[in-house]
């Protein structure tokens, strides 16, 4: 089997091409560093991806002025993930303070993924 | 206390708020009565903003007449109302001695009308008066008693002014109604609410002839002329000291390069008769043509520095004249139709031309003690000098928030709007400038929202650009479903 | 009116105006930076989305997460900053500039100042800038309008979405308001190829099925009061002439049709202007045509990566400091663009010193090679691989590349892509 992929590990975008008999045996050419090597085996096997949003803060009124945080996974989340994990977050109010880097959402869905939040408020 | 009024006057924009103001300095219960949910949103606004200088029309014609005569109020006008006016003088450009001939024409047009200070210029003083015109120029018509006026901050001033001498402004007021018993007019709307007068005036632009139906008065057709305009930054090289006018032809004064009171610079309108009252689209057609004719006259006009393009429709009536009159099939209804270029120059006078065909008609004047003429000017942060700026902020802070970086207008001057009533973000826009500018809104939309949602308590999928239907935002992050389509291994 | 006094100002507190302050702080002279919104980081704030800070970090950052180790920095070496102050004009008197600062918070502010660097980034281009024909309802935003009113605001501007242009900000909104629950209809570009990086189209579009029309354009849209549809009709065609054209019902139209840095602060201090970049032009050191007055990031030329605007903007706030120090420039000659360059920054190069320059290429091109001239004599000839005007092209020429040149010839240093 063969695929043509385009790495999305960072901003050159690497043409990828993944080759394989089976889920042991994948072959990743046309990467310029190791991640993409891992964004290729990844990509065929079980895709992942970063998910970013905001989050409302708690004591925030409904108001003007509504104040958000920023989050992230800390990690690529499995693809089946996104959208019940998006359905979470955004139901969600994060006391203040919060640092960057602390995580609100431990372990999504058993993925092992955390989300964190991305500024500090 | 009867709840009949005096006077109502059907229409808000130049001519509806001229005549309006123009009342309220008479013992007089004054009605003003809008469709739209803010007062210059129809042909006031998407205007020119020329005040011509009495050559383009002959002698003959009434709205001739009232265009000099409206041209001289300017100046009082503005020192009690404060809108942004400049008598800059209008330049006719003549590229062809054929051009010329036309351009003679039309100065002894302006020496029998009255124009003052109007002179004929051979091409070097021409481009003495602008350095930026075709060098090609062969002579031509300066008007220095022409000018040029922000339209819809002169309307919105009227308007105050009228109000402040009493005169009761219904805006969302949509009229598809007119009872008439007796004395009395019953003018109803489509939301249901009714006004009585006893005297009515149709200032309805391009549906004056669908009210004057309503009244059982004169039958007469609006067609609507479309207009494109292309607006360009306040840096555009293009910028001219007086207003461009090419030589006209027997339709159309033609495209114009103006300089508009506020520093940018406009070209076009097109002219184009058109069936639908709504067709405010522009068409990229006319894109070419606008900027084709601006180049001829200025060549330095650069497409490059278009910040936006917008359509103004004039209400134009067969014979192309002014309708200024009583009805003779309802006598207690004064027309004014067909109030096209130069209507704007003109509206001043319309104002005190309609008064006396309402005095002419039975109403009664009586003036109040009372009238004050003048409004309260607005300190704008970017007209005055640091040290005055200064204790600007020093009373209010808000004077020093910069929220519209384009045109430097500061919070103050946001709110002080939204207090007048105007809260649509194209009301804020015309009476402020915020989000005219080079951005168009997109670094302070976002703030206008929030102070809009502060000082009037909507909440923001209330807040529209213009009223019903003109949304601008649906809901909040996390009020939809998730369905991303992003499904796991392929 | 409180009078301040710096050594050097910085106007505008994103990415580059951090970077510049925190060099020109750091070598001891006294600095502000001057911020007309609430918070430092610019439109870093909005970008929730990674990717950013792979070059200047070594590691994958968000926009806030990279704002914030600026903001960090800013704060530890102690630097004034003057948050929702708005920069009026500047005034140039030689050795000393100066200008006032308008402010809710501060009041008026009177700055005076040996050096200003302007860093007030770029805005974007809107409707009128590529006029698209039809109405002028509601409902159509520029994309960073919209992805601040999302991200930030928490604000949602509309349920069916049309995006015209495949920059960036276009693509990283296609995601966003597909994750937010809105439909993206498609995207509409211009061009045959994509403006944005290829790994936005791939996560941001192909990941959600959102269809991109290359070589296609709006050719109209409609709706009274809100928008309600659009016509994409493919280059070249006539409106609703060509079968070809389709029409999309949405009732937002997000627009990501290019960015522009916004000089209106430098015009009226008389600085040049380079039309091609719509920035300033600038020396060997950034310095603009006006004695004292630098630029760096956005408001010089528009970057595709922050990380890029950090590196020049710490130049840059060396180069001040250099000029702080009474450092004279030395040697510098002019730069232009040979084939197939849009424009290469700076515009004058130093010949006794390394260069680092910034280049934008015109054209999409494979084993394309980047040829360095000066005088017609090659001094750089590298492989570049892949180019395309949405990615710049940076490189270095150090002082030991650099023949000797004679100084009575003009040594003028051209830039191609062969």
């Amino acid at each position: 089997m063969e695929r043509q992929l385009i790495c999305i590990s960072c901003p050159i975008g690497c043409r990828l091409q993944a080759s394989w008999t089976d889920e042991t045996d994948i072959t990743i050419e046309g990467n310029q560093c190791p991640r993409g090597e891992i964004y290729g085996r990844e990509e065929v096997l079980a895709p992942k991806r970063v998910v970013t949003a905001t989050c409302m803060t708690a004591g925030s009124p409904m108001g003007t002025e509504v104040r958000r945080v920023s989050v992230k996974t800390d990690a690529p989340l499995p693809k089946e993930h996104i959208d019940s994990l998006l359905d979470t977050l955004y139901s969600m109010k994060i006391p203040l303070p919060v640092e960057t880097g602390q995580v609100l959402l431990a372990n999504i869905g058993g993925t092992g993924v955390n989300l964190v939040a991305t500024r500090s408020m | 206390m009867s709840s009949v009024y005096d006077v109502a006057i059907i229409g808000a924009g130049v001519t509806g708020a001229s005549i309006a103001r123009r009342l309220s300095a008479y013992k007089l219960r004054v009605v003003l009565l809008e469709k739209e949910c803010d007062v210059s949103f129809g042909v006031s606004k998407a205007n020119s903003g020329i005040i011509h200088g009495g050559f383009h029309h002959g002698a003959s014609t009434l709205k001739s007449r009232l265009e000099i005569q409206g041209n001289i109020m300017f100046d009082a006008l503005q020192r009690d109302l404060h809108f942004p006016f400049r008598r800059c003088g209008i330049l006719v450009a003549a590229l062809s001695f054929e051009e010329m001939k036309t351009v003679e024409k039309l100065y002894m047009q302006g020496v029998q009308n009255g124009s003052i200070g109007i002179e004929l210029c051979n091409r070097e003083r021409m481009l003495s008066l602008e350095p930026k015109l075709n060098r090609d120029v062969v002579g031509g018509l300066h008007a220095p008693s022409g000018g040029i006026v922000e339209p819809y901050r002169l309307v919105f001033s009227l308007v105050e002014s009228a109000v402040k001498n009493g005169v009761e402004l219904k805006t969302k007021f949509k009229v598809n109604g007119v009872d008439i018993t007796g004395e009395r007019f019953h003018i109803s709307s489509v939301n249901g609410e009714t006004v009585t007068s006893r005297y009515a005036v149709n200032a309805a632009g391009l549906r004056a002839d669908e009210i004057s139906k309503l009244f059982k008065a004169e039958e007469f057709t609006i067609s609507p002329r479309k207009g494109e305009e292309y607006l360009m930054d306040r840096n555009a090289a293009a910028f001219t000291s007086r207003v461009i006018f090419p030589v006209p032809s027997p339709n159309s004064k033609g495209m114009l390069v103006i300089p508009t009171v506020e520093g940018t610079t406009m070209v076009g309108p097109t002219a184009e008769e058109i069936e639908d009252k709504e067709d405010l689209a522009t068409t990229g057609d006319n894109f070419e043509k606008v900027f084709y004719s601006a180049r001829r006259l200025v060549p330095s006009v650069s497409e490059r520095d278009i910040i936006t393009a917008f359509v103004g429709l004039r209400p134009a009536l067969e014979g192309n004249d002014f309708y200024i009159a009583i009805s003779t099939k309802c006598p207690k209804l004064v027309q004014a139709a067909g109030i096209q270029s130069p209507g704007l120059t003109a509206a001043p006078a319309i104002g005190e031309y309609v008064k006396d065909l309402l005095k002419k008609a039975g109403l009664i004047l009586e003036e109040k003690p009372n009238y004050d003429p003048a409004i309260d000017p607005l300190p704008r942060i970017r007209e005055v000098d640091p040290f005055t700026a200064e204790k600007l902020i020093e009373k209010n802070p808000s004077y020093g928030n910069i929220v519209c970086r384009c045109e430097s207008i500061s919070e103050a001057e946001i709110v002080e709007a939204i207090k007048k009533g105007h809260t649509t973000l194209d009301g804020i826009k015309f009476y402020t400038r915020a989000q005219m500018g080079r951005c168009q809104g997109g670094f302070c939309t976002y703030k206008i929202l929030k102070i809009i949602q502060r000082e009037t308590g909507l909440s923001v999928d209330e807040i529209t650009k213009r009223g019903a239907g003109s949304w601008e935002i649906t809901g909040r992050v996390g009020e939809f479903q998730i369905f991303s389509r992003t499904g796991g291994k392929e | 009116m409180t009078e301040k006094k710096y050594d050097s100002v910085i106007i505008g507190g994103g990415s580059a105006g951090m970077a510049a302050a925190c060099r020109i702080a750091e070598a001891g002279y006294s600095c502000a930076i001057v911020e007309r919104e609430t918070a430092l980081g610019g439109i870093l704030n909005q970008c929730i989305h990674n990717g950013f800070g792979l070059h200047h970090f070594k590691e994958e950052l968000t926009g806030p997460e990279y704002a914030e180790r600026f903001i960090q920095a800013v704060k530890d070496k102690g630097l004034d900053v003057y948050l929702e102050t708005t920069v009026m004009d500047i005034e140039d008197t030689g050795s000393m500039k100066s200008f006032y600062g308008y402010s809710s918070v501060y009041g008026l502010l009177h700055f005076s100042c040996r050096s200003i660097v302007l860093a007030m980034g770029c805005r974007e281009r809107n409707r009128g800038n590529i006029g698209t024909p039809g109405t002028r309802p509601s409902g159509i935003f520029t994309a960073g309008l919209a992805q601040r009113l999302v991200n930030i605001d928490g604000y949602i501007p509309g349920k069916k979405i049309v995006i015209v242009g495949s920059g960036d900000i276009g693509l990283i909104m296609a995601r966003r308001m597909t994750w937010v629950g809105t439909e993206v209809l498609g995207v509409v570009e211009i061009q045959p190829y994509p403006a944005g990086l290829t790994r936005n189209i791939v996560q941001c579009l192909t990941d959600f099925n959102i269809p991109l029309h290359l070589s296609h354009v709006v050719s109209k849209i409609w709706g009274k009061e809100r928008v309600e549809g659009v016509r994409v009709s493919p280059v070249g065609t006539e409106e609703g002439g060509n079968r070809a054209s389709f029409d999309l019902d949405c009732d937002t139209l997000l627009l990501s049709v290019g960015l522009v840095p916004d000089n209106e602060i430098s015009k009226k201090a008389g600085v040049d202007l380079n039309p091609e970049t719509g920035g300033a032009l600038v020396d060997s050191r950034l310095m603009t045509s006006v004695e004292g007055i630098f630029a760096c990031g956005n408001v010089l030329h528009v970057h595709d990566l922050v990380d890029f605007v950090t590196e020049e903007s710490q130049r840059c706030g060396e180069a001040v400091c250099h000029y702080l120090k009474g450092v004279a420039p030395g040697r510098q000659y002019r730069t232009v663009s040979g084939a197939n360059v849009k424009y290469v920054l700076p515009n004058m190069y130093n010949p006794d010193g390394d260069n680092r320059f910034y280049l934008r290429p015109l054209v999409v091109k494979n084993g394309a090679e980047l040829v360095v001239k000066i005088e017609g004599r090659e001094v750089i000839r590298k492989k570049l691989r892949h180019v395309q005007p949405s990615e710049m092209v940076s490189f270095t020429l150090d002082r030991e590349e650099i023949p000797s040149l004679e100084s009575s010839r003009g040594n003028t240093l051209e830039t191609g892509i062969l």
